[in-house]
């Protein structure tokens, strides 16, 4: 569908377009991480900024994640709005100390006297064999620990407006997006993450999942990349005569879990697609917001397709047969229904 | 640099203050904990770990700091809390885990944030280094005054977070400085078992910054040393690494026998302690009078007895408060 003055962007852009107007709103607002500034990100969030902001705001740091995240919550209680990248979610291992244990618990240990207003970005997903060590998504393992919230999108309309109310929350947030979803050339983009993105700053709002497609037979929940293979399957399905209706949460942290448990209470079918491991996961956190009520009739057991508890590996032939994709969603819904 | 009469005044009632302030913890802290030590019991429960001995360096060193400069300290956080001007009912609240503590009750001793002060502190070693870096690097770029004090142990200089931070620092050449309280143990290691040089300091050379030893846990020198460095940090002139020579009159925390000291270390120690040192050496200096000086401490330690007054008269939290606070 064509639309008058549509404004296709990249999630890329579309990140890079909200830290711009947030930090032309704001002079507290600063970006750093590695190879942000003259590069613009390896993941191109945030082209542009450094010829605008200069390289005092859009500042290069040491490959030095524990000193640059702790940095960015120490300049967070000082009245900052840093904006940090961790270059890969993989990398949490040599800094989760800075992020869980200071940027998530400072504020409730101080009782509430000290805000931590930091966004913490990070690319996310595989699918481009770079195996094990940059491929994860670990959304259940950020979305798990108490103090951080957190946002995926699947599109760069969301990942505009999460970006922005992200920066504007006195929280910390933790922006993970998919980078086969962020219109980077050289890793293979999924376009339809490239949608219509309004000129003005806009929020989303954190914690409100949307209903992508609507259906009557089966609810499919997903996130980032996972929405696309939901949407992709949702269209095979209907071929078939299943109309699926697909949830995409947007946010893990707060979960809505009004959105999902409505939607489910309408179709009596549920799918949820994660691309996190299988085990102690969004998926299974999912399966209970469902069930845990008692006042929800399936019609099914529900199911999901995740990631299987392995670590990523590196041939194609290995990982593609790991990841979740839309066949395999398809085919879950048609033995449901 | 040397400090003046109403500044020793500070310094030494300072002291004083922390001092009587821990003693009356160490005493609060095992009721209900004999005749089995169970860290669970008593009216102050959890770890606890006490600062007597390191007074001389929590005091020189925020003698030249004000309000609006920043301070992060560690898990053995109270004399550099005091010396920061925390306010000592709510930290005695905390500490006791009580609803008027600065926290409500969420944080308790290793955990004080007092941002009227711009205090910090937190329970894992070197934890304070990004944050001290950060709020400088927030200072420098918003072009308002004030420095940034990490309080490190010299365990803490083993840490990656130690090393990242202070080449960061360098490089961005911020308004802040790393003092290193050197108290010789890690828990029961002995610095010279984990640590590969024999002086912390050292270890500024390759970060391209000063750094400065300061023997003797005297608190004139640590005054005069840190006064410099913070003046230079103030001028725009970068970081210093700053390693004091002091020691624990008190265990790793309290619970601990001690056993991996030396015989006669703890002894020897106290033969050193600071706090009559100085009284010593304020008296024969002719600074203050014999009556002054008692009345510094006898001021001491009404305010400690105020401030653990407050926090046993002070009620629980609601245990529903458990659940709030999590987002600002």
């Amino acid at each position: 569908m064509e639309m008058e003055n549509e404004r296709k962007l990249t999630i890329a852009r579309a990140m890079a377009e909200a830290i711009a107007q947030e930090m032309r709103a704001d002079p507290t607002v600063f970006v750093m991480g590695e190879d942000v500034a003259q590069l613009g990100g390896v993941f191109g969030n945030t082209r542009g900024l450094v010829t605008e902001f200069g390289p005092e705001r859009v500042r290069d740091t040491p490959i030095s994640e524990t000193g640059f995240i702790g940095a960015a919550v120490g300049a967070a209680q000082d009245g900052m709005r840093p904006v940090v990248e961790l270059m890969f979610v993989d990398f949490f291992g040599v800094c989760f100390d800075a992020i869980y244990n200071l940027m998530a618990k400072n504020t409730y240990f101080s009782g509430g006297n000290v805000k931590v207003p930091m966004v913490l970005m990070t690319s996310t997903g595989g699918g481009y064999s770079d195996a094990g060590q940059h491929s994860q998504c670990l959304y259940g393992t950020f979305a798990h620990l108490p103090g951080m919230k957190v946002v995926s999108p699947s599109n760069a309309h969301d990942a505009k407006g999460l970006m922005t109310a992200a920066i504007r929350d006195n929280a910390p947030v933790v922006f993970m997006f998919h980078k086969g979803l962020q219109g980077m050339g050289w890793l293979g983009t999924e376009a339809g993450a490239n949608v219509h993105v309004p000129e003005d700053a806009y929020e989303v709002p954190i914690g409100k999942a949307a209903v992508v497609r609507e259906g009557t037979d089966v609810t499919i929940v997903s996130i980032a990349m996972g929405v696309h293979h939901a949407l992709k399957a949702a269209a095979q399905l209907e071929a078939d005569g299943i109309s699926a209706e697909v949830v995409d949460l947007r946010s893990l942290v707060p979960l809505d879990r009004e959105t999902v448990r409505a939607s489910v209470r309408k179709t009596g079918r549920l799918i949820v697609v994660d691309e996190d491991y299988h085990s102690y996961g969004v998926s299974g956190e999912i399966i209970a917001t469902v069930c845990e009520m008692g006042d929800i009739q399936l019609k099914a057991p529900p199911r999901r397709i995740a990631y299987p508890d392995v670590p990523i590996p590196f041939a194609r032939v290995m990982e593609q047969h790991c990841l979740p994709n839309a066949d395999k969603v398809a085919a879950a819904a048609r033995e449901l229904c | 640099m040397q400090p003046s009469n109403k500044t020793l005044g500070w310094m030494y009632q300072t002291m004083v203050t922390s001092r009587r302030f821990e003693t009356v913890i160490n005493k609060i802290y095992m009721e209900g904990k004999s005749p089995v030590f169970n860290m669970a019991n008593g009216p102050i429960p959890g770890e606890m770990h006490l600062s007597d001995g390191q007074e001389p360096v929590a005091v020189g060193v925020c003698a030249h700091l004000t309000a609006e400069d920043i301070v992060t300290a560690t898990h053995r956080p109270h004399h550099q809390a005091i010396a920061k001007g925390v306010d000592l009912n709510r930290m005695a609240a905390e500490i006791f885990g009580k609803a008027t503590g600065l926290s409500g009750g969420r944080g308790g001793h290793m955990h004080i944030f007092d941002p009227a002060v711009n205090f910090a502190c937190s329970g894992i070693i070197a934890q304070g280094m990004g944050p001290a870096a950060g709020a400088a690097l927030s200072r420098k770029m918003q072009g308002k005054p004030g420095v940034a004090v990490a309080f490190i142990g010299e365990g803490a200089a083993n840490q990656g977070a130690f090393h990242e931070t202070m080449n960061m620092a360098s490089v961005w050449k911020l308004p802040m400085i790393c003092v290193i309280e050197d108290n010789a143990w890690g828990i029961s290691v002995a610095k010279s078992k984990s640590t590969s040089v024999e002086k912390n300091h050292v270890r500024a050379a390759s970060y391209g910054i000063p750094g400065h030893y300061i023997p003797g846990n005297d608190p004139w020198a640590i005054y005069d040393v840190a006064g410099e460095a913070i003046a230079r940090a103030r001028a725009g002139d970068g970081p210093t690494l700053i390693e004091v020579e002091t020691f624990r009159l008190a265990g790793h925390f309290m619970g601990d026998a001690e056993g991996y000291r030396p015989k006669g270390e703890k002894e020897a120690l106290f033969a050193r302690d600071p706090i009559p040192a100085m009284r010593q050496r304020l008296e024969a200096e002719g600074r203050f009078t014999s009556s002054e000086l008692d009345g510094m401490e006898a001021e001491a330690q009404a305010r400690v007895d105020a401030a653990i007054r407050f926090a046993r008269e002070s009620a629980d939290p609601k245990p529903e408060d458990a659940l709030s606070a999590v987002f600002a």
